[in-house]
């Protein structure tokens, strides 16, 4: 017979505003079963946990239901609290009046017979639950770290310092990502290649980070402390070990007039080429799209130049798999571009800023690379159009961001630091030039941030005016902004020379792909979701992966590091054991039951599923039937509503529990 | 906000079973952003919708539910890989089932909510109960369990019948 304790909880008024938990109790301790109901105003604190242990030993109970939150929330907490009072964690569980109940229902009455019923279908699952003995593996103290960035890069040089090997994934050729775009960054005016190169050179020379440029994840099998990462590595035409980075291929190529992405588009590269002169790897890549060789086959001429004989046309993508224990996301970002519309995107676009159709309207990542002095016109602001030097600019903020009606609710974060900086670096480089800002509000919470943007006003002579643009258009060689300003209350017009747009961050492109692959999930923007906004901000709900940087919501550089050191912590953590325990959800199979049709093994996703061949004691065979492996069984439970003589079942998740939960009702 | 709340002279049992990822998750979502809903519905907690039986909902409905949502991960966003697409294609077939025992579809329903869907779990739970509330209870479940039990007489007339039709 069961001695089941029901602990229900006010969680200060949380849930005792719509729901009258002493009534709650009152009403599970006459279930048959219950040997102990009561409330209390914080189960979770301490004197509510002990309360909760002093009555397991007081009461003797069974198994313990605990009335309050969701269980993603504090099943751990309680599961642990049990267990230190001698039971096994599997035996206590939590009924959800919280998120489910008393947040969601104004009723009193309604919302108080819903929380009874809830824990009555809590009591009568746990009277089914089993002791699970918790399933131990081994943990591969290797790392993967997704994308090259300075998110990835901290990840990576934090964890390698630690003393545990890392694999560092990059798309793109070089590593570096958006910041070694930056010309300079705030609030301190750093030249951000100044700072971020040194880090990217400390990344390549390092013993324990294996990098992998111009490559992508291709497929995630395995668990926390056991993953199989699968890369492919993109053919990069040139052999790495061969490349001593001169150069020289890239100065003969014939080809010289494709667009450089990585200046905006303003410069011009040649076809096999390195993104920008400090690359790591500093290894050229041939873009086979663009060059002529690939294309018609008639070039050779890097090939030919090539002394060390680097360049290998015939070179194919390759695959490469990484056993690793833990995964750190960084992906990162991407800007939001007016003119394309990717198809089927809830954003709905904003043609009547002129991006894309007026060549002088440009992004604030493409003003970085005319500010920086590696940029295509060597740090001097020039108008893309006609390379004359604007003097009248115009910065428009809040592009995209903040525009529910367009699809993105959220704020960005950085444009209105970065919008700040961009009128000083403009003040300091064309001395008689007029920066205005238009600006819904100024954002700017940061250690020195507020000094800087009142700097940009007071000392940097910029003009904010409150309000968004109504109109913009084509005069001339002008560009005309039309808007209003909302704290003096008339129309202005600009007639300027150039405008600049702080254009919203948005996820990496891909980044839904990536998260499908492994398991993650993702908001309705596609930026990765944290397990708990407040408490776990920089794990994934999936064991084992965890987020670095603006692939989790827009983020400064900053807030980037942190988080990105924060999630190296985080693997160290799961590092610093060569063991791990995991839950032991997993699924057993009843071998007497079995008759070996194995459609189990064709639904399971891990490939857990092995034939097991059964012999009597001559050794005769009888019969073959099926077994999982618990090392690698995700615990979805699949096999089980499959299989048709009902001979696997998932540990947590029997049928006798959810029968009993139904019944309940 | 606080308008008067309608009284009812029926309310119907709705019970959701949902995954834990993505469901489950946004149920939380909601209840974390307090939006409201009605209170007929009870959650089942799974790990996975490939874990939901199809005789859940069969007992579910003996039980007296009058209506059922099965609701779990996007496909392609299935925490285990693809435990969704087997649910998709077990469902798909159970419907068929369902309808030809009389079941009228309506008052079962399947979709994908996502851990970041609040607002959708709420609009779907919101919209069920009240269809459901407009079909009235559903009877033919709990009366077959009131009915006297089969004897296991193979002669019994109903049989007879049903076996010179085919």
């Amino acid at each position: 017979m069961s001695r089941i304790g029901v602990f229900v909880c006010h969680c200060g008024e949380n849930i005792s505003r719509t729901v009258d938990v002493e009534r709650v109790a009152l009403q599970a301790g006459k279930l048959p079963g219950v040997a102990f109901a009561t409330d209390y105003k914080y189960m979770c604190s301490d004197p509510g946990q002990n309360l909760l242990k002093r009555a397991i030993a007081e009461q003797r109970l069974s198994h313990v239901v605990v009335a309050a939150c969701s269980p993603r929330m504090h099943e751990r907490t309680f599961r642990k609290a049990v267990e230190s009072a001698g039971l096994n964690p599997f035996l206590c569980e939590m009924a959800n009046i919280r998120e489910h109940c008393s947040w969601v229902h104004e009723d009193k009455e309604e919302a108080t017979v819903k929380a009874i019923e809830i824990v009555g279908m809590m009591v009568e699952r746990v009277k089914k639950n089993r002791v699970l003995p918790n399933i131990t593996v081994p943990v591969t103290t290797r790392s993967l770290v997704i994308g090259g960035g300075i998110a990835g890069i901290q990840a990576a040089l934090d964890i390698a310092d630690a003393g545990h090997e890392v694999v560092l994934v990059e798309r793109e050729p070089s590593i570096g990502g958006h910041m070694a775009q930056l010309s300079e960054t705030f609030p301190t005016l750093d030249c951000s290649q100044c700072i971020m190169t040194p880090k990217m050179v400390d990344v390549a020379n390092h013993p324990r980070i294996t990098l992998h440029t111009y490559s992508e994840i291709e497929q995630m099998d395995g668990y926390i402390g056991n993953f199989q990462v699968t890369v492919r590595k993109k053919a990069r035409s040139v052999d790495e070990a061969k490349c001593t980075g001169c150069g020289i291929c890239m100065t003969k190529c014939p080809q010289k007039k494709i667009p450089n992405a990585f200046d905006c588009n303003l410069g011009m590269r040649p076809a096999i080429y390195v993104p920008f002169p400090q690359a790591v790897p500093n290894t050229p890549v041939i873009d086979r799209e663009n060059c002529t060789r690939f294309k018609t086959g008639k070039c050779g001429v890097c090939q030919k130049v090539c002394g060390p004989g680097a360049v290998d046309y015939e070179q194919e993508d390759r695959l490469i798999v990484e056993p690793v224990g833990a995964i750190v996301v960084a992906t990162g970002f991407k800007l939001y571009t007016i003119e394309e519309k990717p198809k089927g995107s809830p954003i709905k676009g904003y043609g009547e800023f002129g991006h894309g159709k007026i060549p002088d309207v440009i992004d604030g990542m493409t003003f970085e690379r005319l500010a920086s002095a590696s940029g295509p016109t060597g740090g001097k602001i020039l108008r893309p159009s006609d390379g004359r030097e604007p003097k009248q600019i115009v910065f428009i903020q809040c592009i995209g961001s903040r525009a529910r009606e367009k699809g993105i609710s959220y704020c960005s974060k950085v444009c209105c630091m970065y919008t700040a900086k961009h009128t000083m670096l403009y003040h300091h480089k064309v001395h008689d030039g007029q920066a205005y800002v238009f600006f819904m509000d100024a954002r700017t919470p940061g250690k020195g941030y507020d000094e800087f943007w009142r700097r940009s006003i007071e000392e940097e002579e910029a003009v904010y005016i409150r309000g968004m643009v109504s109109r913009l258009y084509q005069k001339g060689d002008k560009i005309v902004v039309m808007g209003s300003d909302i704290a003096v209350g008339v129309q202005v017009e600009i007639e300027a020379d150039m405008v600049v747009l702080a254009t919203a961050v948005q996820p990496q492109v891909g980044a839904d792909t990536l998260a499908q692959k492994l398991g993650i999930s993702y908001d309705k923007y596609h930026f990765y979701s944290e397990a708990h906004a407040k408490l776990r901000p920089v794990e994934c709900a999936t064991a084992g992966i965890y987020l670095a940087g603006a692939c989790q919501g827009p983020k400064d550089i900053p807030d980037t590091v942190s988080q990105a050191s924060a999630a190296a912590a985080k693997v160290m953590t799961l590092f610093a054991r060569d063991k791990l325990e995991r839950e032991p959800i997993v699924a057993t199979v009843k071998e007497a039951g079995c008759v070996g049709c194995f459609y189990c093994k064709k639904v399971c996703p891990y490939g857990a599923v092995e034939e097991k061949e059964i012999r009597d004691r001559q050794g005769n065979l009888v019969k073959v039937v099926a077994y999982v492996n618990p090392g690698v069984c995700g615990g979805c439970g699949t096999c089980q509503a499959t299989c048709p003589s009902k001979s696997v079942e998932l540990d947590g998740y029997t049928d006798e529990q959810i029968v009993a939960m139904i019944e309940a009702l | 906000m606080h308008s008067e709340k309608q009284k009812h002279a029926f309310e119907p049992r709705i019970i959701a079973f949902v995954c834990t990822w993505c469901t489950y998750a946004g149920a939380d979502l909601a209840g974390t952003s307090r939006m409201q809903y009605p209170s007929n519905v009870r959650l089942l907690k799974f790990p996975c919708t490939g874990r939901i039986d199809p005789v859940f909902i069969l007992k579910a409905f003996q039980q007296g539910a009058d209506g059922v949502l099965v609701s779990g991960c996007h496909p392609g966003d299935c925490h285990y890989i693809a435990g969704n697409f087997h649910a998709r294609r077990r469902f798909a077939a159970f419907r068929k089932l369902l309808e030809f025992i009389g079941v009228d579809l309506d008052r079962l329903q399947f979709s994908w909510v996502s851990a970041a869907e609040g607002g959708k779990w709420v609009e779907m739970v919101t919209e069920l109960t009240e269809r459901v509330r407009a079909m009235g209870p559903m009877r033919e479940f709990r009366e077959l369990a009131l009915e006297e039990q089969w004897s296991g007489a193979l002669d019994a007339p109903e049989l007879k019948e049903a076996y010179n039709s085919i």
